[in-house]
């Protein structure tokens, strides 16, 4: 499937165009597979603010208190979640209700291991794989028996929000002494708490990463590295592959692609990701509670990605940190009503700007530079 | 002997009777229109309050459970018009708008009405079968869900408005040509649908808690059984609801509650892998 898009990288002054072809060495090669037709930033402007967001983003925590940045470092930890909400429902256009499901069970995977077995050595790094390699799991089997069972679009979601709705309930009624897993009380609807942060080794005394500016930087760091190493895999045969089952799956399977097992792919992909959201929301606060599975919670990521853009990474990015900063702020300022607000945003977002209005913005805004500096 | 079977029968009409109520008006829109409404556990509570503000009003229960299902006709129709309309041509946008006008109305509910209301006790009593005690009111939902279903069948099949409901499902264009206002037929549908989702809130008003959230219990149940189901309502969700019931009422018995919940959940995940067009995709496909 190669499709108009590999022409994609001669669209455009890209970073590949600037170097002369022979000192195009190993380096450039892999900054290339950044760009490509199925992400819309690209070209010298485009990286020139990149590089400067990441730069503001780096002095941050120059200028404002240690809580501060603990609190953005809370906005970052559920980017992840909705980055791979994006490639489920933008780039294989099939949506899920449910990706509360994953982070939930991610999150209590990581507080039951890290309860039993301690921090020390490292284990809460093991206990972060181990607990989206949980999530991911389930991703494979649910999205077995969804995708393999031929279930279209509407089904998907309906089944994913059943399966939270589910998890939920059964997690919420869990209070009783009967219901631990070795020294981890499950606790019922007041969810768990008192799990030991991410804890880096380090010689001369371990690095215990609380909501502070360590964290911070290392969820900045997460965050890039997944940004950049989706928008490598949406431009390369995988993500193509995606798009062209989003648009037709009919003929994707004649082109001869088991969309199946694409669209598995791809759900297991996002699976993992609302898992790992799920275990460093758990790691930053240590604690989780049933709610975080609740139709409300499960209905937020919905949003942002829907605010954003879903068919854009970048976009999705963008709008989640938008929306998540002003959720945060209406539940300060106006408590009751941030969900109301954020149901009016959803329902204004579908009907005017079904794109995202973050999606458009850009494309608003790169058509106005098109003219003026001859780039996208 | 014979109670236990009277027992059995019960359990299985109960959970019968819950499974179809719930989910009539949820399968009505989404069979004819192909979306799913989110709003629709939003529009069983918005049956539920107004139900039970009618009945605290001084009206007899039978007319303030038909007012509580006008009224979420009435709300139904003018979001069809307002809303719903617009998105016809994308199925899961339309989806997720009916998803944001739920937290609206959950959350609006909570901020304007409080986290509780008052209900009404259920009435007509209770009888002993066996030294077991059954509530009177509950085998009255059974004969409402079985009468609900022969009505929405007279209805769809022996009426002309039936037929051009049949008609607007079928070909849309083709109706629209001989002269059917199909836009309309959408509304009226959503409206139904509606009216459908506050009747059930009306009828389980007198039987639980009411909260702004009490929607949300309805919404497993009533997808499980749409989703088994698929898009007919009498070939699908019908035996849906019936071979749920069995098992939910099995589980419930057996494990509680939750587990009944659970059991649905599985029972869903392994059906859409062996007939994912549903109960009435495999049905009338075997027929053609």
């Amino acid at each position: 499937m190669t499709g108009p898009g590999n022409s994609g990288l001669s669209v455009g002054p890209s970073l590949i165009d600037a170097t002369p072809k022979r000192q195009r060495n190993t380096l450039a090669l892999w900054l290339s597979r950044l760009e490509g037709p199925q992400t819309i930033g690209r070209g010298r402007g485009f990286w020139i603010t990149f590089v400067l967001a990441v730069l503001a983003a780096a002095i941050y925590p120059m200028f404002v208190d240690g809580w501060t940045v603990g609190n953005t470092a809370y906005f970052l930890v559920w980017t992840f979640m909705a980055m791979g909400l994006g490639v489920i429902w933008g780039y294989a256009g099939s949506l899920s209700f449910g990706q509360t499901a994953f982070f939930g069970l991610a999150g209590y995977g990581y507080g039951v291991l890290t309860l039993n077995f301690g921090a020390a050595y490292g284990f809460t790094l093991l206990a972060l794989v181990l607990a989206v390699g949980l999530a991911a799991l389930l991703a494979v089997v649910l999205g077995y028996f969804m995708f393999y069972g031929r279930v279209q679009g509407v089904f998907i979601g309906i089944v994913t929000l059943s399966v939270t709705l589910v998890f939920q309930a059964f997690m919420a009624q869990t209070a009783g002494p009967e219901w631990a897993i070795g020294a981890a009380r499950l606790n019922g609807f007041n969810g768990m708490s008192g799990m030991p942060p991410l804890t880096i080794p380090w010689p001369g005394g371990d690095v215990l990463l609380y909501a502070d500016i360590a964290l911070y930087y290392v969820l900045l760091g997460l965050m890039l590295l997944v940004y950049l190493g989706l928008r490598m895999l949406l431009n390369a045969p995988f993500g193509n592959v995606l798009v062209a089952i989003r648009e037709n799956p009919e003929r994707a399977e004649m082109l001869g692609y088991d969309v199946r097992r694409y669209q598995l792919l791809g759900f297991v992909l996002g699976g993992a990701l609302a898992g790992l959201s799920g275990v460093l929301y758990t790691a930053w606060g240590q604690y989780i509670t049933p709610s975080s599975m609740s139709i409300t919670a499960a209905a937020l990521p919905v949003i942002w990605v829907a605010f954003g853009g879903r068919k854009d990474v970048t976009a999705t990015l963008i709008g989640t940190l938008v929306m998540i900063f002003l959720y945060q702020w209406l539940t300060i300022y106006g408590s009751q009503y941030a969900i109301v607000v954020m149901g009016v945003i959803l329902v204004l977002t579908v009907l005017f700007a079904p794109e995202g209005i973050v999606l458009s913005l850009m494309r608003w805004i790169s058509a106005r530079l098109k003219p003026a500096g001859g780039r996208a | 002997m014979l109670s236990t079977l009277f027992s059995f029968f019960y359990q299985f009409g109960d959970a019968f009777a819950f499974l179809v109520i719930a989910s009539m008006g949820l399968a009505i829109i989404f069979g004819m229109m192909g979306v799913i409404n989110l709003a629709h556990g939003e529009f069983i509570m918005c049956g539920a309050y107004t139900t039970v503000s009618l009945a605290q009003l001084g009206l007899p229960l039978p007319l303030a459970i038909i007012g509580g299902a006008a009224v979420a006709g009435l709300i139904g129709m003018l979001l069809e018009v307002t809303i719903i309309r617009h998105l016809y041509h994308r199925p899961l946008d339309s989806i997720v708008a009916t998803w944001g006008l739920s937290m609206i109305a959950t959350q609006g509910v909570l901020i304007v009405l409080g986290s509780t209301m008052q209900g009404v006790g259920t009435p007509l009593g209770s009888f002993t079968v066996g030294g077991f005690s059954y509530s009177t009111y509950r085998m009255v939902l059974m004969g409402i869900a079985v009468l609900l279903l022969v009505g929405l069948y007279l209805l769809f099949y022996h009426t002309r408005a039936g037929v051009i409901a049949r008609a607007t499902i079928q070909l849309p264009r083709m109706a629209r040509a001989t002269g059917v206002d199909t836009g309309r037929v959408y509304t009226l549908t959503f409206g139904l649908g509606a009216a459908l989702a506050g009747l059930a809130g009306g009828l389980y008003a007198p039987t639980m808690t009411l909260v702004p959230t009490m929607g949300a219990t309805f919404m497993v149940e009533s997808f499980v059984t749409v989703v088994i189901g698929g898009g007919d309502i009498f070939l699908g969700a019908a035996p849906a609801a019936a071979i749920l019931a069995v098992i939910r009422s099995g589980m419930t018995a057996w494990q509680g509650q939750l587990f009944g919940q659970i059991g649905l959940l599985i029972t869903v995940i392994i059906v859409i892998r062996v007939l994912p067009g549903g109960l009435s995709g495999w049905i009338l496909g075997g027929r053609k």
